[in-house]
């Protein structure tokens, strides 16, 4: 081989080849513009988040429980605060809060916190400097989308339980938040003690209780961590430190960012394809020049070497610019996502990260040109001399399989690489594999199909464009792989979506309970039930609510369980620790079904219906999942701490549940009786149709009993559509990405094809065709491979969402056709759009241009 | 010098063999100027391609100035041809990408190590007639004037034997007589062996000797118009040179 000969020549040839290649390789440029910015924006987010540890927790430390600290833990707070450490209590609950200027009530969460948290970052009000106000006196904030929810406005009174509450102003801006909290689940800020004074915190109601540190000297948190660590575990307070608190969103942070590289890293294979068919082309064309080397005495490897380092090039100068590209992305980013980042995010320039995808980019350009340009050395050099003369197909000896070899190896180990666990790269790949091969396989036999069936007396141009799909070195089969990638993502994601819509309006649709009424206290609860409108008295369900936890199972205590190495019989810890909702009952509910054993009536369960003599013990039915996490079944006894109390039950029954109804479910149900005088709150589930009877109902309510929550379903769906809505977003915008990443294999095609096209055109004016005419066979082709390629793509959309819906969502799967046929339409019409502008200068072309070989 | 021992070429067609070329003895001297002429399909293309190694026959053998090409592997003919051979095509060849100056610079980088093969280059482009057009690309360039640089390319590494296949096959009568002229000029000063496959008679008149293909055999092999060259029968001297 002849090094510098193959060099020199690469560095002339580029001359002429960078700009068909050229436009090839930004195909692999959207790749590595998408990795490189995910990659140094993944650093920067999770820099970030390090770097403000403390403001995003407001605190050096922070211990949290579910329920109101014992005594032994407040002992030693208080203790801590003698020894100079800084503490603030913060509790937060659901509570009801009406708006006596508006009559409206909404289920709102509060926020009771001591003033002097958070200790770090400052908190934004309007009017400004308000924050630490409502700490004292019966003042209120409030999140501003509190304003709309209620109807009020600053100035105006707050009802929150028993208390009245000034609203002085509005919280802009909390840095403890991660930014969309607040849209979620809007807030009222008030004091501790007027939390206590509105009697919110009954039995059984569902808050978090909070106590910040700000630790003069941060050693002192090993002390801390050494002096309590008994009386935490014993109490089940969670200490928790803000380094670690980051380190943990660093790393979702983290998590989320390779799932996003993962989609980067696909349109970069994609690109790959495109960079494999446009060298294809290339080298097609290039065969009677590398024969008039070879008989100028050139050798196989050297030619091929030539054009290797060509590709190489071109793959870097791609590469090179996607980097840049990344690099101004990521500038951009901070702006784009300010209000779902959870820190200010300073943006650094990542030397790894560019130089990463920059070898990333290089390597895929090259390893995907490798094998179209293997076929080089099968040029012989007899061609030269006789034009038609071509050599069989070509041999599939040693360097073609290692080449093809290294493709495979590449993508999975650069999958694995970059997805979060190896495991998913490699199901990403897998996936990737798969999908593509079933897309190539669909185009394949659709174009077939095509070929054979296309009606005959179509007119002539728009035979002639169709048939120019299967013209030789066409590049049908790359363009409809990337284009038809790009709609078989965007169908899928969206035919998913349409499918979640629907079963959600099946959940909240008629017939379904739309109002959830919580924290009613025992002595409350026939008084609430009284208050229901009378179109609401049949469906309603009322279910007693015993808190409980599990200390043993067939007489192993859960220290001891939980203290076991991990293994098929050591119960998991989530099922073991959780506070458990208990509920009595004689029925089984509308969402369950017996499997196992028999209900206290006798009824038996489908699959094995044996009977547990449960002597004097409580009887308690299971749910199937958490039965199987407990590692527990018919017959094994399970000891609970009721409210301090020990109460023993056998596992005499397992029910299957149908989670996503809206029904109250529980994982343990108990038989009548044994819990009947336990402290308990109840829950009641009701349909009101009638949204102003919902409405009056919730005021009144809320003014017979303050304490009592209600959640109202349609606003439970209305947040779910804003959720949704958003997701529609990212949706978009995956889809828009993909669909680009398509686009530009296309023009990539167009540009290699160019002179083929230029020659057809001109041949067929020459011929007489009027400008028109080629204008419409150009305009057939391209209607006719983005038809092709949505076809191929939405076919298999069809059948990967239906997949993703029923197995993985366990939902009904909807095909939605006005989707698809806009899916569809946007594809053919940018296909359309992008071809006749890449084609402007060909209908133009004098036919002259057949006459002269000129070299693009 | 070459010699051709019993060459034959069959193609196998639908299954059936189909001789292209058949029992071919010929020896060329070297610095001959030979011609090689025959109606279409009579393998005159076919037996180029086997003297210059860019084909495998599948009878008998080839030997060019002392060296069995069937005994080279593909890559070492290549060598060989960068070393010692040079081509002029009906259709030109040039690489299109390249300008004038580095088509003729492909051989001489080829074989490396010369320094003055630009300096070389210039000097045959001018002895062509076209030092004012090297940085012109093929496409800027006239039929005769792109095989004026195919000439130049083909002589840059001074061959010992140059090919020829229908040289003027593509160009006007007066353009053809030119390049025919010119092939001979550089023939005669670099001291080369020509062989040149054309159709045109007058062309073939000005060779030392004419060889006439016919169905795959040699019909005629007689002294032409342009000189002293020695007749000889097949293959009664393999000798080397
Ligand atoms: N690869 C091949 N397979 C089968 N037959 C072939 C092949 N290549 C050439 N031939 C046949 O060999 C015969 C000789 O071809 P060749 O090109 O050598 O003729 P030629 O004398 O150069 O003709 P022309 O004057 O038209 O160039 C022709 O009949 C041709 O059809
Ligand atoms: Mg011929």
């Amino acid at each position: 081989m002849n090094l510098s000969f193959a060099v020199r020549l690469a560095a002339r040839e580029s001359r002429h080849g960078a700009r068909r290649l050229g436009v090839y390789m930004a195909s692999i440029t959207l790749g590595v513009a998408a990795l490189v910015s995910i990659h140094s924006f993944r650093d920067d987010v999770a820099r970030s988040v390090r770097e403000e540890a403390d403001v995003l927790m407001g605190a050096d430390a922070r211990f949290s429980s579910g329920r109101a600290f014992p005594d032994s833990v407040t002992s030693f707070l208080d203790s801590l605060a003698t020894e100079g450490v800084g503490i603030a209590y913060v509790t937060t609950a659901l509570s009801m809060v009406q708006a006596p200027a508006s009559d409206d009530v909404r289920l709102l969460q509060i926020q009771a916190g001591d003033g002097d948290f958070p200790y770090y970052g400052r908190v934004a009000t309007r009017p400004a400097g308000l924050w630490g106000s409502q700490a004292n006196g019966s003042v209120a904030l409030v999140d501003p989308a509190v304003l709309t929810q209620l109807r009020v406005s600053i100035g105006d009174t707050l009802v929150v339980g028993q208390a009245r509450l000034l609203l002085a102003g509005t919280v802009e801006d909390v840095p403890t938040d991660l930014g969309y909290q607040a849209a979620i689940g809007p807030r009222v800020y008030i004091s501790r003690q007027t939390l206590d004074a509105a009697g919110l915190l009954g039995f059984g109601s569902v808050a978090r209780y909070r106590a910040y540190l700000r630790l003069p000297d941060l050693a002192q948190h090993a002390v801390i961590d050494e002096r309590y660590t008994e009386i935490l575990r014993a109490t089940r307070v969670r200490y928790e430190l803000a380094v670690d608190q980051a380190d943990d969103i660093s790393n979702g942070v983290r998590f989320l960012g390779r799932f996003l590289a993962l989609v980067g890293l696909g349109a970069l294979l994609l690109g790959g394809i495109g960079v494999a068919s446009a060298v294809h082309v290339y080298i097609r064309e290039k065969r009677t020049a590398v024969a008039v080397l070879r008989c100028l005495g050139a050798d196989q490897w050297t030619v091929f070497a030539a054009y290797l380092i060509q590709a190489s090039g071109l793959g870097l100068a791609g590469s090179a610019v996607g980097v840049v590209l990344g690099v101004l992305v990521q500038g951009l980013l901070p702006g784009f996502l300010a209000g779902v980042l959870p820190v200010a995010v300073e943006t650094r320039l990542s030397a790894t990260s560019a130089l990463a995808g920059l070898g990333i980019g290089v390597w895929v350009a090259g390893i995907f040109a490798l094998i179209p340009l293997l076929q080089v050395r099968d040029v012989p050099p007899l061609k030269a001399i006789r034009q038609d003369f071509e050599s069989g197909a070509p041999r599939m000896d040693a360097p073609y399989l290692g080449a093809y070899g290294a493709l495979v190896g590449s993508i999975v180990l650069l999958c694995a690489l970059e997805a979060p666990e190896p495991t998913i790269g490699l199901g990403f790949a897998a996936g990737l594999g798969i999908a593509v091969a079933a897309l190539a396989g669909t185009a394949w036999v659709l174009a077939r199909a095509t070929r054979r069936f296309f009606p005959a007396r179509a007119s002539y141009p728009i035979r002639q464009g169709v048939s120019n799909l299967f013209r030789p070195q066409n590049q049908t089969v790359s363009v409809t792989l990337a284009l038809g990638f790009g709609a078989f993502v965007v169908g899928t994601l969206l035919q998913v979506q349409a499918s979640l819509v629907d079963d959600l309006s099946i959940s909240f649709g008629a017939g379904q309970p739309n109002v959830l009424l919580f924290d009613i206290q025992r002595d409350q609860r026939e008084g609430v039930i009284s208050m229901l409108p009378d179109a609401a008295r049949d469906g309603v369900e009322v279910a007693p609510l015993v808190p409980a936890r599990i200390t043993a199972i067939n007489g192993v205590s859960s220290d001891e369980l939980l203290a076991r190495e991990r293994g098929p019989d050591r119960p998991a810890g989530w099922a073991l620790r959780r506070e458990y909702r208990n509920t009595y009952r004689s029925g089984i509910g509308r969402a369950e079904r017996l499997i196992a054993g028999r209900w206290w009536d006798g009824t038996p369960g489908s699959d094995d219906a044996t009977v547990v003599d449960a002597g004097d013990l409580a009887r308690v039915s299971l749910e199937e999942e958490v039965a199987r996490d407990l590692r527990v079944s018919l017959g094994d006894t399970l000891s609970w701490n009721v409210a301090g109390a020990t109460l023993e039950s056998v596992v005499t029954s397992v029910r299957s549940v149908e989670w996503s109804r809206l029904e109250p479910n529980f994982y343990a149900i108990f038989e009548p009786g044994p819990l009947d005088d336990a402290p308990q709150s109840t829950i009641i589930v009701a349909r009101i149709p009638d949204p102003e009877t919902r409405a009056g109902f919730q005021r009144d309510l809320v003014r017979a009993f303050p304490n009592v929550s209600v959640l109202d379903f349609s606003r439970v769906q209305q947040a779910l559509d804003a959720i949704l809505s958003r997701v529609r977003q990212a949706v978009a915008f995956l889809g828009i990405f993909s669909a680009i990443a398509g686009l530009v294999v296309l023009v990539g095609a167009l540009a290699s094809s160019r002179v083929q096209r230029m020659r057809e055109g001109a041949l067929l004016k020459t011929l007489g065709a009027r400008r028109r005419q080629v204008l419409l066979v150009l305009l057939a082709e391209y209607g006719a491979l983005g038809t092709l390629a949505t076809a191929a793509g939405l076919l298999l959309s069809w059948a990967a969402s239906a997949l993703v819906a029923r197995r993985v969502f366990e939902i009904p799967f909807v095909p939605s056709p006005p989707v698809l046929v806009a899916i569809w339409l946007s594809v053919v019409g940018l296909t359309l759009v992008v071809g006749l502008a890449g084609s402007r200068s060909l209908v133009a072309r004098p036919p002259l241009a057949v006459l002269r070989d000129v070299p693009e | 010098m070459i010699t051709a021992e019993a060459l034959g070429k069959t193609y196998s067609s639908g299954g059936r063999p189909l001789p292209v070329l058949q029992g071919i003895d010929l020896v060329i001297d070297s610095e001959a100027f030979v011609a090689v002429v025959g109606p279409s399909g009579s393998g005159k293309t076919t037996l180029l391609g086997l003297l210059a190694g860019l084909d495998r026959p599948t009878a008998g053998r080839v030997t060019l100035d002392g060296q069995d090409l069937s005994a080279l592997t593909e890559d070492q003919r290549a060598e060989f041809r960068a070393r010692h051979v040079g081509f002029v095509f009906q259709t030109f060849h040039l690489l299109p990408t390249l300008t004038a100056l580095e088509n003729v610079l492909v051989p001489l980088e080829l074989v490396g190590g010369a320094r003055e093969a630009r300096n070389r280059a210039v000097a045959l482009l001018e002895r062509v007639g076209l030092g004012d057009r090297m940085d012109h690309f093929p496409a800027q360039l006239s039929g005769g004037e792109q095989q004026r640089v195919a000439l130049a390319r083909a002589f840059a590494n001074r061959p010992k034997i140059l090919f020829a296949d229908e040289p003027t096959g593509n160009l006007d009568q007066d353009t053809g007589a030119t390049i025919v002229e010119m092939l001979e000029e550089l023939n005669r000063e670099a001291r080369t062996t020509l062989v040149m496959v054309t159709h045109d008679l007058t062309v073939a008149e000005r060779a030392h000797r004419v060889i006439a293909l016919a169905g795959g055999r040699v019909v005629s092999d007689r002294e032409g118009g342009g000189g002293a060259a020695v007749v000889r029968p097949a293959a009664s001297d393999v000798a080397g040179r």
